[in-house]
């Protein structure tokens, strides 16, 4: 007891002068003001939780552990939640509206941010105390809200083109396609072998859940256009895009993405790809270990998703962590972040189970590229990625674009008249 | 539902004569239910019900008045100034309550209809095939035990994990499509997806209402069958004389708490097709995705009124069981003749049995 | 005669089978899913082409605690059904033997118990149990889990005992038996079907019960099956376990099927050569 007094004082001193120092170098306008006020003090030292889905490969507890052997007093306890990601996020919900402490460390899906700040679930954190500036600018980004840092990247994730890269080679086409009508054209080459011919072209997930809002994002971000706005207002119903979701709508009409990618989540993609049947496959970065393992190994290569006229956007994927506003201990857990975030505990976490990191230069150590090919490819993705729409009524946000979107890629709506729906729809969640 | 369509008097015609003592069953039973019917009784009925009512006040009870109290308030407003969500939520009286009749109106409707459509078709077909199964485990006596453990079995598969499985097979390319050798996206909206989530329910819960009927089948004492036998009765006649109107209360509890349970259905359909399916969202997939974008409110008042819909349907049934199950022997309401021949018989196979 | 009756026998055979073939494909299909490798997860030949227990050893990985959370369901559903059926039997025997004011009430508030949504409820009672301390403790799954199946086992119950004919026990305290002796050695061996059919229900509805089991704990050795089942995951966030979760649903219902099969032979029995006495 007595020894942890001395300790926490001039340490919350370290806090109190370091986020004067935000104030002062933090945007002008009152945002920041509003910040300050809400400020937290990281103060108390001792145990504290980390929350978040379990890990089948380990490292999470792994890095857990070697903080908590430095760290005697003040351990860390790995909680476990649901493999589902809305399971996780209703969990953190109920704790936070019971106001209950037992979850300490968050870890947020990116998405989640401007809720959990809004709602004061979360607490602002110091952003001079986090090596911000040596990670990747996009991924930073999805810690913000209005401004201030409430969370902090520990993994990334961009979506990528997986091709065939044997029957491209075979049809003549010889680098990966940078546009969506090369894509095509490269896709009528290679159905033109013998080999190829019952094969379908392209899919993504455009199944109605979270991954087709991912998918529709990177269409109208492909094509020029956004969802929201610099100032976070809708701004969908525009001719950029209309022509990003008509991209998605002609391929289903055309056949070029083959009917029953219309049920396709991240998995059944993945099936389909592996199992042959397709040429071209947007996905994430997890299916390149196991595609190899397929029978496709050593037949297939990734590139930058393709665009209208160039190289596409990438939607964010990956989780930050995040500080519980009702949790106990906040100075131990401020340091435990750091820990956590470090460029040694993104290299573990790039090692061990594969996850993107957010620093910079781990993109370009070359024993890493030995390991993970793709990763240049996926750097390039991240760094042309553009977040989902931050909103803090995400949720909503959310539905309304997989209603629309589903409706137009079903045939139910035309692309103009959902995209029009849309723009009401997000216009108005943003007013409530 | 066939059951309640037989006339009540009919099951006893045939069977109290040849029972025999029925008759004369009815003096003493009315005697001594009057005896019993004490102060002392009522302290002793007290007693016994006091620790199962207590349970539920503090786990179901409780929780639901902070949901009624819930209900009338709104969503938290977001300041546009600070970016912050206001701590307080403010009271809308029976607001979340008219919405239903405006804007949000439609898709509550649409779930409305989706539950009630779920539970008719549902529960319906759990029935038939429940009671098929039931009547056949009944007959069969060579490894009764094994064939009771089996149809166990997709009741027992945790729904979490039988709704992966159903999604599983109702894959794109999954083994229900390999099978009927045509590719339905199961998934996507439309009947199809309705089709889906039915079969996976009727599979999962018919063995409930087969198990439940089944033991009913079981206390029905054997002579009943012989002398309906005697009486010249078929199969058929047996059935819809003897059997049915026996297994009745069973049956009727079963099949309440089915529906009970079709009504708030949500695992299902959410894990089979997905949340936000106009198709298939029933009234918890409304209340739980308005709860899970922190709308608790109208999540809660959702759920109220779900509460309202299945109290009614569990009035109506509490009056058809009424007289099976809290009627007072002697009482003016009661059918005689079914409870004379229910007591008449089975004391008399107490007594072949003694 | 006997040629119909040998058809009848026939029939009964058709309908049986036709009955455990209903019942036990689908469990065939996640029995045989579970045993495919990881590789060849997705095919659907209706025999695995190599019969692999990979599945079932990731289901036992140290990491997941699988045993110890059979365990806690085991104690969680256990306790539960016995408490349940307790208060259970006691409410119903009011209910079919006594006399009383408000049974119907009662009887009716009873049942409208169950028929508030779940998801709606947990919020309030993770305040409660928060604020009581019970987090992290089996009483915080047990007492929900028995609210739930109270309303059924006590409508059930009463159901059965109602069936039973009251002269037996007014024969057996003429014979020197008092109220609840009578009851418990002339009306619960005659109502043992019953009683053991509602017995198995209230364990498997115990047993699979998830939402609150998984609000109500954070620590992994007290969290029951369904809730270690939860936290499958696959190597990254979007690669979904299925192999394991199949293995883990085959490893949750075959050993409440074959205590299912052992408990109704004994209890059966020996209920009844209970009641020949």
């Amino acid at each position: 007891m007595n020894a942890r007094i001395p300790r926490a004082l001039p340490c919350s001193a370290v806090l109190v002068a370091a986020g004067l120092v935000l104030t002062a170098c933090g945007s002008s306008d009152d945002s920041s003001s509003s910040g300050e006020s809400k400020s937290p003090s990281f103060s108390g030292r001792g145990p504290i939780t980390y929350a978040a889905a379990k890990d089948s490969s380990g490292v999470v507890q792994k890095v857990i552990d070697s903080w908590n052997k430095q760290h005697p007093k003040e351990k860390v306890t790995f909680v476990q939640l649901p493999a589902d990601v809305n399971q996780q996020r209703q969990q953190m919900i109920q704790n936070a509206e019971t106001k209950s402490d037992a979850y300490t460390v968050l870890s947020l899906d990116v998405v989640w941010t401007s809720e959990f700040a809004a709602h004061q679930w979360i607490d602002q954190l110091p952003a001079a105390q986090f090596p911000l500036d040596k990670m990747l600018k996009p991924t930073v980004e999805t810690g913000k809200y209005r401004d201030n840092l409430y969370a902090v990247p520990q993994a990334s994730d961009g979506g990528v083109l997986y091709y065939r890269s044997d029957l491209l080679k075979k049809a003549g086409v010889s680098a990966a396609p940078t546009t969506w009508a090369q894509m095509q054209a490269a896709c009528t080459k290679v159905k033109k072998l013998p080999e190829a011919k019952d094969m379908d072209c392209y899919a993504g997930q455009f199944q109605k859940y979270e991954g087709l809002t991912v998918n529709f994002a990177e269409a109208v971000n492909s094509a020029g256009g956004v969802i929201t706005n610099a100032d976070g207002k809708p701004n969908v119903d525009t001719p950029e895009a209309k022509k990003g979701l008509d991209f998605l709508v002609d391929s289903f009409k055309d056949g070029t993405i083959p009917k029953e990618a219309i049920t396709y989540q991240e998995e059944e993609g993945r099936q389909a790809f592996q199992s042959g049947k397709l040429v071209f496959l947007r996905n994430w970065p997890y299916v390149y270990s196991l595609a190899e393992k397929s029978k496709v190994a050593g037949k297939f290569a990734a590139a930058p998703l393709p665009g209208l006229t160039g190289a596409g956007s990438s939607s964010l994927g990956g989780h930050n962590v995040a500080l519980s506003s009702f949790a106990k201990n906040k100075a131990t857990a401020l340091d435990f972040m750091k820990f956590f975030t470090n460029e040694a505990s993104a290299t573990t976490f790039l090692k061990d189970a594969s996850l993107a990191p957010p620093y910079e230069a781990l993109y370009d150590d070359q024993a890493l590229v030995k390991q993970y090919p793709y990763l240049p490819v996926l750097k390039k993705s991240i760094l042309n990625a553009v977040p989902r729409p931050r909103v803090v009524q995400y949720g909503d946000a959310s539905s309304a674009i997989q209603q629309e979107a589903y409706a137009a890629l079903n045939g139910d709506k035309s692309s103009a008249q959902a995209l029009k729906d849309l723009q009401s729809e997000l216009q108005k969640s943003a007013a409530q | 539902m066939v059951d309640t369509k037989i006339p009540p008097g009919t099951a006893a015609d045939g069977p109290t004569g040849t029972a025999g003592g029925g008759g004369a069953a009815p003096a003493p039973v009315k005697a001594s239910k009057r005896a019993w019917a004490t102060a002392a009784s009522g302290r002793t009925a007290a007693l016994l019900v006091s620790p199962t009512l207590l349970v539920l006040t503090v786990v179901v009870l409780y929780p639901t008045i902070m949901a009624f109290k819930e209900s009338l308030y709104g969503a938290k407003g977001l300041d546009p100034e600070t970016g912050f969500i206001s701590d307080t939520e403010p009271f809308v009286g029976l607001q979340n309550y008219a919405d239903i009749f405006g804007e949000a109106g439609d898709r509550f409707w649409n779930a409305f209809w989706n539950t009630t459509f779920f539970t008719v078709t549902t529960v319906g077909l759990e029935t038939l095939i429940g009671v098929a199964m039931a009547l056949i485990m009944h007959r069969a006596f060579s490894g009764r035990a094994l064939i009771r453990a089996s149809i166990l079995i997709p009741w027992a598969v945790p729904t979490a994990i039988s709704g992966l499985l159903w999604r599983w097979i109702f894959n794109s390319d999954g083994i229900a499509n390999a099978l009927i050798g045509n590719q339905v996206l199961w998934t996507t909206e439309g009947f199809h997806a309705k089709v889906a989530v039915i079969i996976a329910e009727v599979w999962k819960t018919s063995p409930f209402i087969g198990l439940l009927v089944l033991a009913g089948l079981q206390v029905i004492p054997k002579e009943v069958y012989e002398a309906a036998r005697l009486d010249g009765a078929g199969p058929l006649a047996q059935f819809w004389r003897i059997t049915l109107p026996l297994v009745k209360p069973a049956l009727l509890v079963a099949v309440l708490f089915r529906c009970l349970d079709a009504l708030r259905m949500f695992d299902l359909p959410y894990l089979l097709i997905g949340a936000q399916k106009n198709s298939v969202e029933t009234l918890s997939m409304l209340a739980q995705n308005e709860a899970s974008n922190v709308r608790f409110g109208p999540a809660a008042a959702y759920a109220v009124l779900l509460f309202l819909y299945v109290f009614l349907i569990a009035l109506g049934f509490v009056r058809l069981l009424g007289a099976d199950l809290v009627g007072d022997v002697g009482g003016p309401a009661r059918p005689k003749g079914k409870s004379r021949l229910r007591r008449g018989s089975i004391r008399n196979s107490a007594e072949v049995s003694a | 005669m006997t040629a119909s009756v040998k058809w009848r026998t026939w029939l009964l055979y058709l309908g049986v089978a036709a009955v455990v073939a209903y019942c036990l494909a689908p469990f065939y299909w996640m029995l045989v899913s579970s045993l495919r490798r990881s590789s060849d997860i997705f095919d659907t030949s209706l025999l695995p082409t190599s019969v692999s227990f990979e599945n079932y050893r990731a289901v036992f990985s140290p990491s997941q605690g699988f045993g110890r959370a059979l365990l806690n369901s085991l104690i969680v559903s256990g306790t539960t059904t016995v408490l349940a059926l307790l208060l259970a039997t006691f409410t119903a025997y009011a209910m079919a033997r006594l006399q009383f004011r408000f049974k119907r009430l009662i009887l009716t508030l009873i049942i409208a118990t169950s028929m508030f949504p779940v998801v709606s409820i947990v919020v309030p009672l993770l305040k409660l149990f928060t604020d009581i301390g019970w987090i992290n403790t089996y009483q915080a799954m047990i007492v929900p889990s028995m609210s739930f199946v109270l309303p059924l086992a006590v409508w059930n119950l009463t159901t059965f005992f109602k069936q039973m004919p009251d002269e037996l026990e007014e024969a057996a305290m003429i014979d020197g038996c008092t109220r609840g002796q009578a009851f418990r050695k002339v009306i619960i061996p005659l109502a043992a079907p019953g009683i053991f059919t509602t017995a198995i229900i209230c364990f498997i509805a115990a047993w699979n019960e998830f939402l609150i089991a998984l609000s109500m704990t954070n620590r992994p050795s007290i969290q029951t099956a369904p809730v270690a089942i939860s936290k499958f995951a696959g190597a990254t966030q979007f690669d979904v376990p299925f192999g394991s979760q199949m293995a883990a649903g085959v490893l949750v219902t075959v050993p409440l099927v074959i205590m299912v099969l052992l408990f109704q032979r004994r209890i059966v029995a020996g209920l009844t050569a209970g009641a020949a006495k």
